[in-house]
């Protein structure tokens, strides 16, 4: 972990545009854009993520290998959400019986 | 064995065994090897309460109205078999007993990266099997090894936030296990020993530690949420509330899947080892091999819902799945035939460790094949359920795993303990193991075939003489596993003294003195030759 | 090299590596693993999570305007605030700089215990509402209104998520606290030195790491789907 030093005012510099993110996203819950709200925090979260990943977290100057790990495990995690809510999403695509409904009317055998 | 150096018939020189002694050497230390030496007593100790269940089990199907336990502790029996076998036994099995002894001789290096977190993980897996144990003397758990929801969750009332906090617990042993593997073979390797020089074993324990990385903490989490649910009476695998069951096993199979991989591919790592050593040949396509096993890694982690096929899930899920299942079969056939090509024009010895492999070949085969009808999404709905996949999976996780577990044990043996085994005795348990594990499981499929559940404490009576079958071969099956528990301890006093490299192998491993010393290596070597080196050696030997 | 840096390279030189900077690869290389791991960790409670939102977003959106969105914004500042002390506290050991690192270190560890108190108001807000799954679940008056339309008992998995979300982080929080001190003992008794600071380093993108997943969790669980 012999990484070169990082000036202070980087630091800094890092936490104001953090801090600018947080406050646009808040802001941004105050308006109605629709499905693009989540869109919009979702994006500025993961742009905070990078750069507290990028800076604090010194991947800026990391081995490849560490990138690749990182990558990987974020990757991984998109594969668990992906192909679940896959399920979820394509359940409708076959659709079942009337009958077998908790709310439709039982029938006598 | 020309190349063997003959060493005094006396133990004297310093070794890891000798090094130091009474219960704070071992029980504080930080020595891989004896680290490695107290997951073997722990885990035999496991299998030996997960097989007793099993003997319980077997007993009780001999009548088809149950002849000894009633239904409700017949359901305690068989989830305590799966949690015990799988967690406790299975899951460490290779890589905390060979893995730990041996990754880090085999790279060339002194110790793991990180030894002591290496004993705490064995610390972190003892606890976690105390909260097991608990939970099986308080009462047991009755939901299967799967905890299904909303039974495990809402409904059951036996044992299940014990066993829970006991699955929890371990699941962080077998994480850091993997961590430790990975950060070593990439950073701790001897000089000159480059990724493609590496023997296979350490290709299987470095793709087994991804999956353990990766996979865990999902279970992990899943278990948490579970034992939530269980405490607080609600949660979000509740039906009532509008919560999805089948969400629970998504969860649980994103882990519970690739954990079947971190089961086999240790055990094919063994296998390489012993087919290029029995057969005195370089693996034939040494590199397919080692990308299969990273490829088995990642694909078995696309494949878990092919235990969902008719739970609820999307068909079209479904059909991905199935597709995904196919193809994960590939690299594990890929493997098969090239150890088969490696015994071809092969100079072949019968020692123990050889019939473990070859049975491993075999039966692994069989259980990978009757995989592809449960892949199968149609098929599946009919054997989903039955005994057909109890035998499919017993096929490849004590046919497979397990031989290749005690392939490896008998192959490493005399680096272990410094001792050799009488290889009469071992080759007659090796035949009683496969003729009683094939007595045991085989009609297990034509059971399963014909409709019987499983899971279930009583069943039609035109299935008792399969059954009785089964159970027989139990017995013979048990017999077979004690007998290398009395020749091997015996052994540990009475054996003949090994040598540094009884099997004429390669590898580092069989560079240093059996048992090897403390530090491993009086200098850390440098590799020059590629791995499985046979050839070279025959053609300079005799 | 002089003898003070030859001193300085082999101390915390582990037996099993060759040098110093294998080990630190090796710590580095350790630490990123544990962190994927805790990206899985919680990575299934984000999914669960993203299943059920997609699922009943109504009653999702319902449960977020609950929430206090200042103290949940002012708890996000507070927090990356921490990142920033602890950022300069690595740097601090990473140029040798004793005092400042401690200094560094307890302002971290100040900032981290002000988010715990903040949340634990939240906490006790949500109880004084009732909508606490299980332990105190009876909406009313304002809440009631605005968790009726999604339905309540959807409602109430939004809620378990919160509780469980938060206090699955808020418990990763209290270890790095812990974690925390510790480093600021051995900082004191001088520890650290430029060529060893490993501890703070690793302890550092701990720190980092649960900071974001709160970054997540803030529009996660506070800013569903805006509040107009």
């Amino acid at each position: 972990m012999s990484q070169p030093i990082v000036p202070q005012k980087t630091y800094v510099l890092v936490f104001l545009c953090l801090i600018g993110l947080t406050i646009l996203t808040t802001a941004v819950a105050f308006k109605d854009l629709g499905p693009f709200n989540t869109v919009a925090a979702l994006a500025i979260a993961f742009a905070k993520m990078l750069l507290v990943i990028l800076f604090f977290m010194g991947v800026r100057h990391s081995s490849g290998l560490i990138r690749i790990i990182l990558v990987a495990g974020f990757f991984w995690l998109a594969l668990l959400i992906a192909f679940t809510m896959s399920d979820y999403r394509t359940r409708s695509w076959t659709p079942a019986p009337d009958s077998w409904s908790s709310t439709a009317p039982p029938t006598h055998p | 064995m020309s190349t063997a150096t003959l060493e005094p018939r006396v133990h004297a020189q310093r070794n890891y065994l000798n090094d130091d002694y009474g219960w704070k050497s071992w029980l504080f230390t930080r020595d891989h090897k004896r680290i490695a030496l107290l997951y073997l007593v722990s885990i035999t100790f496991f299998f030996m309460i997960g097989g007793s269940f099993a003997v319980l089990m077997r007993i009780h199907l001999v009548e088809p109205q149950g002849a000894l336990v009633q239904p409700e502790t017949y359901n305690k029996l068989f989830t305590l078999h799966g949690i015990v076998m799988i967690f406790f036994f299975l899951i460490p099995s290779i890589p905390a007993v060979l893995g730990n002894f041996l990754v880090p001789l085999m790279v060339g290096a002194r110790d793991l990266a990180f030894p002591r977190l290496n004993l705490l993980s064995w610390y972190i897996y003892i606890v976690g099997g105390l909260f097991t144990l608990y939970s099986a003397i308080a009462g047991g758990v009755d939901t299967g090894w799967t905890f299904y929801t909303p039974y495990s969750s809402t409904y059951s009332n036996t044992q299940v936030t014990a066993v829970a906090i006991g699955v929890f617990i371990t699941g962080f042993s077998s994480i850091l296990t993997g961590l430790n593997f990975i950060v070593t073979i990439h950073k701790m390797r001897a000089p000159g020993l480059t990724w493609f020089r590496m023997p296979l074993f350490l290709w299987a324990m470095y793709a087994t530690s991804i999956i353990m990385v990766l996979g865990t903490p999902v279970l992990a989490i899943t278990i948490f949420l579970l034992a939530l649910e269980h405490l607080f009476h609600v949660g979000i695998f509740s039906p009532a509330l509008g919560g999805d069951p089948l969400l629970f096993q998504h969860l649980f199979w994103f882990y519970s899947h690739p954990a079947v991989y971190i089961m086999i591919l240790p055990a094919m790592g063994v296998v390489s080892e012993i087919i290029a050593c029995f057969a005195r040949k370089r693996i034939f396509g040494y590199r397919i091999v080692a990308f299969s096993s990273v490829a088995i890694a990642v694909l078995g982690f696309l494949v878990w819902g092919h235990h969902m096929f008719v739970t609820g899930q999307s068909v079209y899920a479904g059909l991905i799945f199935s597709l995904l299942s196919f193809l994960v079969a590939i690299p594990s056939a890929i493997k098969v035939f090239n150890w088969t090509a490696t015994l071809y024009k092969g100079s072949i010895s019968y020692d123990a460790p050889m019939l473990y492999a070859m049975g491993f070949i075999g039966l692994f085969t069989m259980g990978g094949l009757t995989g592809l009808f449960l892949a199968s999404l149609a098929t599946d709905v009919h054997l989903n359920g039955t005994y057909f996949i109890v035998a499919h999976f017993h096929y490849i996780m004590v046919g497979g795993a397990v031989m290749g577990y005690l392939g490896g044990i008998h192959f490493w043996w005399p680096k272990i303990s410094g001792r050799k085994y009488p290889n009469g005795w071992a080759a007659l348990a090796a035949a009683i193991i496969f003729i009683g594990f094939n007595l045991t499981f085989f009609p297990q499929f034509v059971l399963g075939y014909l409709g019987m559940p499983r899971r279930y404490a009583f069943y039609p009576a035109e299935f008792q003489v399969l059954n009785v079958m089964s159970s027989a071969g139990a017995t013979v099956l048990g017999v077979g596993y004690l007998i290398p528990l009395v020749y091997l301890i015996w052994s540990m006093r009475y054996g003949p003294i090994a040598e540094s490299n009884p099997w004429g192998a390669t590898g580092l491993e069989w560079k240093t003195s059996s048992p090897p010393p403390t530090e491993n290596f009086a200098e850390i070597p440098v590799v020059t030759e590629e791995a499985y080196a046979y050839a070279a050696e025959e053609a300079a030997g005799d | 090299m002089t003898d003070a840096e030859a001193h300085g390279q082999l101390a915390g030189l582990a037996h099993q590596f060759e040098d110093l900077e294998q080990q630190q690869e090796a710590d580095a290389l350790g630490i990123w693993l544990f962190l994927v791991t805790e990206i899985m960790f919680f990575g299934g409670l984000f999914a669960a999570y993203a299943i059920y939102r997609w699922l009943y977003f109504s009653a999702f959106q319902g449960g977020s305007h609950i929430l206090d969105i200042r103290l949940g914004a002012a708890n996000t500042i507070v927090l990356l605030a921490s990142s920033l002390t602890m950022a300069l506290s690595v740097r601090s050991a990473q140029t040798g700089n004793r005092r400042a690192t401690v200094t560094f270190l307890i302002a971290t560890m100040i900032l981290g215990g002000t988010f715990l108190g903040i949340k634990g108001v939240e906490y006790n807000q949500k109880f004084v509402e009732h909508v606490v799954p299980s332990l105190d679940w009876a909406p009313e008056g304002q809440s009631l209104a605005r968790l009726a339309p999604g339905g309540l008992d959807h409602a109430q998995i939004y809620f378990f998520f919160y509780f469980a979300m938060t206090g699955l982080h808020a418990l990763h929080m209290i270890i790095g606290m812990a974690l925390l001190l510790w480093l600021v003992l051995r900082a004191r008794k001088g520890d650290f030195t430029p060529h060893y600071f490993a501890p703070v380093e690793v302890v550092g993108l701990y720190w980092h790491f649960v900071d974001i997943v709160w970054i997540f969790l803030f529009p996660l669980l506070y800013l569903i789907g805006g509040r107009y």
